[in-house]
């Protein structure tokens, strides 16, 4: 490791924590809906990561549409942005369960997830088409923040915008894990995802759930897209690729199927992509979260948290 | 009356068949049960009334509705409930969810009353509310898949290899739970067994199930009085 001349090594260190951390809560979010649908159909929704990036352009196309009517006030605009963008990724989810793996269901194992790469380049072509190619910039709505260990010569900058990205993603995540934990829709949920023939023989309507999970986990990327767009403040068609293959890693990572370990990994997949840039040439940051991939897959295929696989009798 | 009556029903697997020309009655407030060998049929006899296979050829008429071609989850919020075979219960649920589960997916409302009621059934549920259902002992698991049966507050069960991998004191136990429930509630029980001496001393009725075809029926007692079905199915077992 070097150190960044002038500058403290420990103000630096608490830096990238804290662009880790937010950046993580991002990879969080996208990992829950591959590991939500990884649980309940084994399958692996690679069309995920442009539902994320179909959730970011319509979080900038609120957030100009409100900005044209006025509603300028940041909580309210975030606040309906939020609705707007997760309520429309949500039916896109909805849409390409539907029309792409449903149909599939029951047939060989490689078909949904050559249907889900096929979805993957139907969305960003058709965002490419819809939106154009260029990337797209957007302003920064929530300049400032608090300097922290501020020594007259370096601060650790902990900006508005990194604590509301925070504090959404947790919001968000507790809402999410009453669901899941509390509530009989996330009750049959886990029971889809332990046992799907078990769960239909008991009455629950399995079609039914499998389509919520991917509403739900389309939501959840789409909340991400927003962050994102706060965050980067620049997006374009092309931005679901990379965020979902590495917040697939997370959910690896994490151990494909945990809830807590996609929002742990995520948050590592964050930390270790940060902690690269930082003290490591910033070109190969992405070669940081490919190679934990391959490391994960080598050392611990069942991730952090995840389940030895049990062949079922 | 009739509640389950089962009419030159066929079931196929791909081409092979399964269940060949298959008729059965189910009396309401009976127990009546279905014994064979292993692969005879007797478990996808159970699916094909759950519409799971569905049935290639025949009916099957629940409480005046055929229900043939109906799909599972339609038939399952009739008040039929199952504890299938290898007992299915979700093992990363705790054991109140469990039953919570099998209330509220047949839309019972007065969940802690009918939770007190299967409780009471099995004592050692009451135990174990709040662990995880995978980490029950096999007599308490067949427990679980019951009582989560129960919880729907079915009029017609049906019952999968209750006794399968039991110690025999256990499966006294569950039997007569089950005894208990016909009598006091009036409970209409369709038992597939392979435990055959237990369920036909257990059941009003019987039916003998051998590659896929019913081959006898009659009382319990009558059936387990006839020389071939010693030879066949008690001999060295019971």
């Amino acid at each position: 490791m070097t150190n960044v001349p002038g500058v403290p090594a420990l103000a630096y260190a608490l830096q990238q924590l804290i662009n880790g951390v937010t950046l993580g809560m991002i990879y969080g979010l996208i990992a829950v809906g591959y590991t939500m649908v990884y649980g309940i159909i084994g399958m692996i929704n690679f069309a995920h990561g442009d539902i994320f990036m179909v959730g970011s352009f319509l979080s900038l196309i609120a957030l100009l549409g409100l900005a044209s009517l006025g509603i300028t006030a940041v909580p309210l605009a975030l606040a309906l942005t939020l609705i707007f963008a997760a309520g429309l990724a949500a039916l896109y989810g909805w849409t390409v369960e539907r029309v792409a793996y449903r149909p599939l269901r029951g047939s060989f194992r490689l078909a949904p997830l050559i249907s889900a790469i096929g979805m993957s380049i139907v969305l960003q072509n058709f965002v490419q088409v819809g939106q154009g190619a260029r990337v797209k910039p957007m302003e920064a709505l929530l300049p400032g923040g608090i300097a922290l260990m501020d020594d007259g010569n370096f601060a650790v900058q902990l900006s508005w915008m990194q604590i509301a990205i925070v504090v959404t993603t947790l919001v968000v995540l507790a809402v999410f894990t009453w669901l899941v934990t509390k509530t009989p829709l996330g009750r049959s949920m886990r029971a889809c995802e332990q046992d799907l023939k078990m769960a239909g023989l008991m009455g629950i309507d399995t079609d039914r759930t499998i389509s919520l999970t991917f509403v739900i986990g389309a939501a959840l990327a789409a909340v991400a897209g927003l962050l994102f767009l706060l965050y980067y403040g620049v997006i374009d068609f092309f931005i679901g690729f990379l965020a979902g293959v590495k917040a697939f890693t997370a959910a690896v990572l994490g151990g494909i199927g945990s809830l807590p370990g996609a929002v742990l990994g995520g948050l590592l997949i964050g930390l270790i992509e940060v902690g690269w840039s930082a003290f490591l040439p910033v070109e190969y940051k992405d070669v940081a979260a490919f190679s934990v991939l391959i490391l994960v897959l080598i050392f611990r295929p069942n991730g952090i948290m995840g389940r030895a696989e049990v062949e079922k009798v | 009356m009739s509640l389950l009556s089962l009419t030159g029903v066929s079931t196929f697997y791909g081409a092979i068949q399964a269940l060949r020309d298959v008729s059965l009655e189910v009396n309401e407030g009976e127990i009546v049960t279905l014994i064979g060998a292993n692969g005879a049929g007797k478990s996808t006899l159970m699916m094909t009334v759950c519409g799971s296979p569905q049935a290639r050829a025949g009916s099957i008429v629940y409480d005046g509705t055929d229900i043939t071609r109906m799909p599972t989850l339609l038939i399952m919020r009739r008040r039929i409930a199952q504890a299938p075979e290898g007992r299915r219960i979700f093992g990363r649920m705790t054991v109140r969810e469990n039953l919570i589960m099998g209330a509220e997916v047949a839309g019972q409302s007065n969940i802690a009353g009918v939770m007190d009621e299967v409780c009471a059934l099995f004592p050692r549920l009451r135990e174990r509310l709040a662990q995880r259902g995978g980490t029950l002992s096999g007599g308490e698991q067949q427990m679980l898949a019951i009582g989560r049966a129960l919880m729907a507050r079915p009029r017609l069960l049906l019952l999968d290899e209750p006794s399968l991998g039991l110690a025999p004191l256990v499966v006294r136990q569950i039997f007569s739970a089950i005894r208990t429930l016909n009598r006091e509630t009036g409970l209409t029980v369709l038992l597939v067994e392979q435990n055959a001496h237990q369920a036909l001393r257990l059941a009003h009725r019987g039916y003998v199930l051998v590659n896929g075809a019913i081959t006898m029926a009659g009382s319990g007692l009558d059936l387990l009085a006839r020389p071939e079905i010693r030879a066949a199915y008690l001999e060295g077992g019971g």
